[in-house]
């Protein structure tokens, strides 16, 4: 792939990329446009990070990509596999030996640590999309901090259900000011976002906007009083290591009602059970 | 002992082995040639360009034969090879009352000088399946002599002379890109001609029946349609002049739509703008249409709310590359927010099915 | 335009400014904390920090600002062959570079618009040195508190207070670089 540039941008659209992730981190949350180029792969399979992360490698960096918490999902091993071939860089699965990492719907479950960089793949930037579908007049709510319309949605949810009825991409609030999608993450990992000491930029390709959470970052799901945010997760504990505080994917083992539950978080769990921690259905390493 | 599906990496290489297979097809079938591409499904190579946004038909059949046929997913290859190019400069802008015309129709006058040249055109053949194609080594010759191309007059013009249209003054402003710039809205009619320049032709053409049918309908004649050739020419900045870098075939069209009038002007036709690259009537209609269409705030017009008026929503769903990548990209893994979808519902309902049993019964 | 107006870009254009964007981003996102930049070699009197920032952020789309302090032929020259930046006044400037006093006064310098904050200048500031002390800094980005020797509270006070508007900074002295973005809160330690 010698035909391309570095981590395969040229040098003109990393520098537009790199000036709005540099005003995105001025303004915590407030979605930077950007002029997205045409990437070579399509429109939703990460074209937004894929920009940011080419933006953001240097040759030093250790590379993890995740999709669904797993590195072996293939659209994880077909942006590993491009910065490898584009930047040389090197890649890990370890989270601790990432200082850059590339995900999908998820945060690791290990602490992050400062220095390493989050860069996340977003579908829709507008946490208000869905309630208002211009964007002339989203911008506008912004401007004027009105969000009482992501409240109304969120209470009407509390009457019809008697719960706030968003699983995931559940909308925050960073640093009192700016209302943000955390992209479709559970919103078992919303808290990971608040004062993470790693920086998180959030990259959406097609609808070409950039934003970020600095490092130690208030971020706050939004609720009311009488109906506070709960993370949440299945009810069970991991079924190969026995984790009871991770994010489980439910797995059905036969057409008879069989099913088990693992961690999402694909590294998490084989560190643990490298550790000798052992679940319901796991067998000693 | 369970043990979670692995092998991303040889699974993407089978199916991409495999892909590569099927594309070829029967071997005992001799391989389409890119040029045959080229020279024989010139009007699928046109469109690949105009949605593309790249001007080289050998690039297009390439895209196509590598697509297997599928032409959004050849303009998809064309845009990111397209993005990766180095830009050079600027042309100047192109004169199409220069074109050299190998089709140019008027529907809003029996005759017009330069005269209604047909052009080869399907508008008058009978859809009969031709069986004779299926036997091979034909090449029909068009009878006629050899004219020499000269430049026609645009039809617009005639009406221009006695204020008949709406005057279209010449601006030096530059354009803006809306593949450098982040799309801003309101945007401005040069940047609302890109994109729809750019946009699947299907989208287009249904935004702009929709205003025949009454969507903001807006009577429009077709004024011209002009088909042909026009030279490029860059300025070198060494030089000091301009200089001829290459030519390009266009299809221009401009619609002649229903006039309006107040008490300081008289009562005048308006215009919408359609321009393609290659031969591409049916798109350079169907933009003309929508264009006139999304001018309404402009002419002073009412937004009778029709799709076809509302700027935000042609601008952002007429790129057949975003659309179909957003759309299709729901089949990738969604197990994660599948799973909190599936906590919550069984949530829900126990929730749900506990106070029922509670409630006493009517 | 003198030979030293050609040289002194970056060798390895696209690695070596990877690592100067990393060092600025990392800088951006931890106010207070310094980081090191190497590869770019201007003329007097751009820092080298500041010459790696320009080559890194500036293009033919950026409008570049010299304050009195950097006004001269050959920084022109340099910036104009390396980056194609249009050198512009102060209210079009999308950086902004001179010395503290040069750059003054602040409020000729775009600070977005209030449904647009992103489009405000970015300044970057050459001091004679950089240190972690000095001024104290909360706000994100920061675990606690920070502390960077800026050349002033008050203006930076001023700047927050604006937020989501205001002007983000760039601090550099030799090979060094530190920022404060307009979310950083000052108060004189």
């Amino acid at each position: 792939m010698s035909d391309y540039n570095f981590a395969y941008l040229d040098e003109e659209t990393k520098r537009m990329i790199r000036r709005a992730i540099l005003k995105g981190v001025a303004i915590p949350g407030y979605q930077v446009p950007f002029a997205s180029r045409e990437m070579p792969m399509p429109y939703g399979w990460g074209t937004g990070g894929v920009q940011v992360t080419a933006a953001c490698l240097t040759p030093e960096d250790v590379l993890k990509v995740i999709d669904q918490g797993a590195d072996d999902t293939t659209n994880a091993v077909s942006i590993r596999k491009f910065f490898q071939l584009t930047a040389g860089v090197e890649v890990t699965e370890a989270t601790a030996g990432a200082s850059l990492i590339q995900t999908r719907h998820r945060i690791p479950e290990a602490a992050l640590t400062e220095g390493q960089i989050v860069v996340f793949q977003v579908p829709i930037p507008e946490p208000l999309r869905f309630l208002e579908p211009r964007e002339t007049e989203t911008r506008k709510m912004h401007e004027l901090e009105e969000y009482g319309l992501m409240h109304v949605k969120l209470y009407e949810d509390i009457a019809r259900h008697g719960q706030i009825a968003t699983a995931y991409a559940y909308p925050v609030k960073v640093e009192g000011r700016y209302v943000m999608d955390p992209s479709p993450i559970p919103k078992f990992d919303n808290p990971k976002l608040d004062g993470s000491p790693a920086l998180m930029l959030f990259g959406a390709g097609r609808e070409q906007r950039i934003y970020a959470l600095p490092p130690y970052t208030k971020v706050v799901s939004l609720d009311f009083e009488d109906h506070p945010f709960e993370p949440s997760k299945a009810d069970h504990d991991c079924d190969l290591c026995g984790a009871s505080d991770t994010y489980l994917d439910e797995v059905i083992v036969d057409d008879q009602g069989g099913r088990m539950f693992v961690c999402s978080d694909t590294d998490h769990c084989r560190c643990r059970r490298e550790a000798g921690h052992v679940g319901r259905l796991g067998v000693a390493a | 002992m369970y043990v979670a599906v692995k092998g991303g990496e040889r699974a993407i290489d089978n199916a991409h082995a495999w892909l590569a297979e099927e594309r070829r097809g029967d071997p005992s079938v001799p391989e389409l040639g890119v040029a045959q591409i080229r020279e024989q499904l010139a009007l699928s190579v046109n469109r690949v360009m105009a949605e593309g946004s790249l001007y080289d038909p050998d690039l297009a059949a390439l895209a196509i034969k590598q697509a297997r046929g599928d032409l959004i997913e050849a303009v998809f290859l064309i845009r990111a090879y397209r993005t990766t190019l180095p830009r050079f400069g600027a042309s100047q802008p192109v004169d199409t009352a220069a074109m050299d015309c190998l089709r140019r129709v008027s529907a809003t006058f029996k005759d017009v000088p330069g005269g209604q040249v047909l052009g080869p055109t399907f508008d008058y053949t009978h859809r009969l399946l031709d069986f004779k194609l299926m036997a091979e080594g034909e090449a029909p010759v068009a009878p006629g002599e050899p004219v020499e191309p000269a430049p026609v007059p645009h039809v617009t013009g005639f009406l221009n002379r006695d204020g008949l249209i709406e005057q279209e003054p010449e601006s030096d402003a530059a354009p803006g890109d809306l593949t450098r710039e982040p799309l801003e809205l309101p945007a401005s009619r040069a940047l609302r001609l890109q994109s729809l320049a750019r946009g699947d032709e299907g989208f287009v053409l249904g935004m702009a029946y929709s205003t025949q049918r009454g969507y903001a309908r807006n009577h429009a004649f077709v004024g011209e349609l002009r088909i042909g050739t026009c030279c490029i020419e860059m300025e070198i900045q060494e030089l000091g002049f301009a200089v001829e870098i290459g030519e390009v075939e266009l299809t221009e069209c401009e619609t002649v739509n229903q006039f309006k009038g107040s008490k300081t002007e008289p009562p005048q036709f308006t215009r919408g703008y359609g321009l393609t690259f290659a031969q591409n009537e049916r798109k350079a209609i169907s933009m003309a249409l929508v264009d006139r269409a999304l001018r309404w705030r402009e002419l002073g017009e009412d937004d009778s709310g029709a799709p076809a008026q509302d700027e935000e929503f042609v601008l952002m769903h007429s790129d057949n590359i975003q659309a179909t990548g957003f759309l299709e990209h729901i089949k990738l893994p969604h197990y994660v927010d599948f799973q909190s979808e599936l906590e919550l519902v069984r949530k829900i309902r126990a929730e749900a099915i506990a106070a029922n049993k509670d409630a006493p019964d009517v | 335009m003198d030979a030293a107006s050609l040289s002194g870009g970056f060798a390895d254009t696209a690695r070596e400014a990877a690592r100067a964007f990393r060092a600025s981003l990392d800088a951006m996102a931890r106010p207070g904390t310094l980081h090191t930049v190497t590869g770019a070699l201007p003329p007097a009197p751009l820092s080298p920090a500041a010459g790696a920032l320009i080559l890194t952020l500036a293009d033919t789309t950026t409008g570049v600002h010299l304050a009195p302090s950097h006004d001269v032929a050959a920084l022109r020259d340099w910036i104009t062959f390396h980056t194609g930046a249009p050198l512009v006044g102060p209210e079009a400037a999308v950086f902004a570079v001179g010395t503290w006093a040069s750059l003054q006064p602040l409020d000729r310098f775009p600070i977005g618009r209030a449904d647009y904050p992103d489009r405000s200048a970015t300044l970057i500031v050459e001091m004679p040195a950089l240190a972690a002390s000095g001024v104290r800094l909360t706000g994100p980005g920061i675990k606690e508190t920070a502390q960077l020797s800026l050349p002033e509270t008050e203006a930076f006070l001023q700047n927050a207070q604006r937020f989501p508007l205001g002007l983000d900074f760039f601090f550099t002295a030799g090979d060094q670089l530190a920022a404060l973005p307009r979310t950083t809160k000052v108060e004189p330690n």
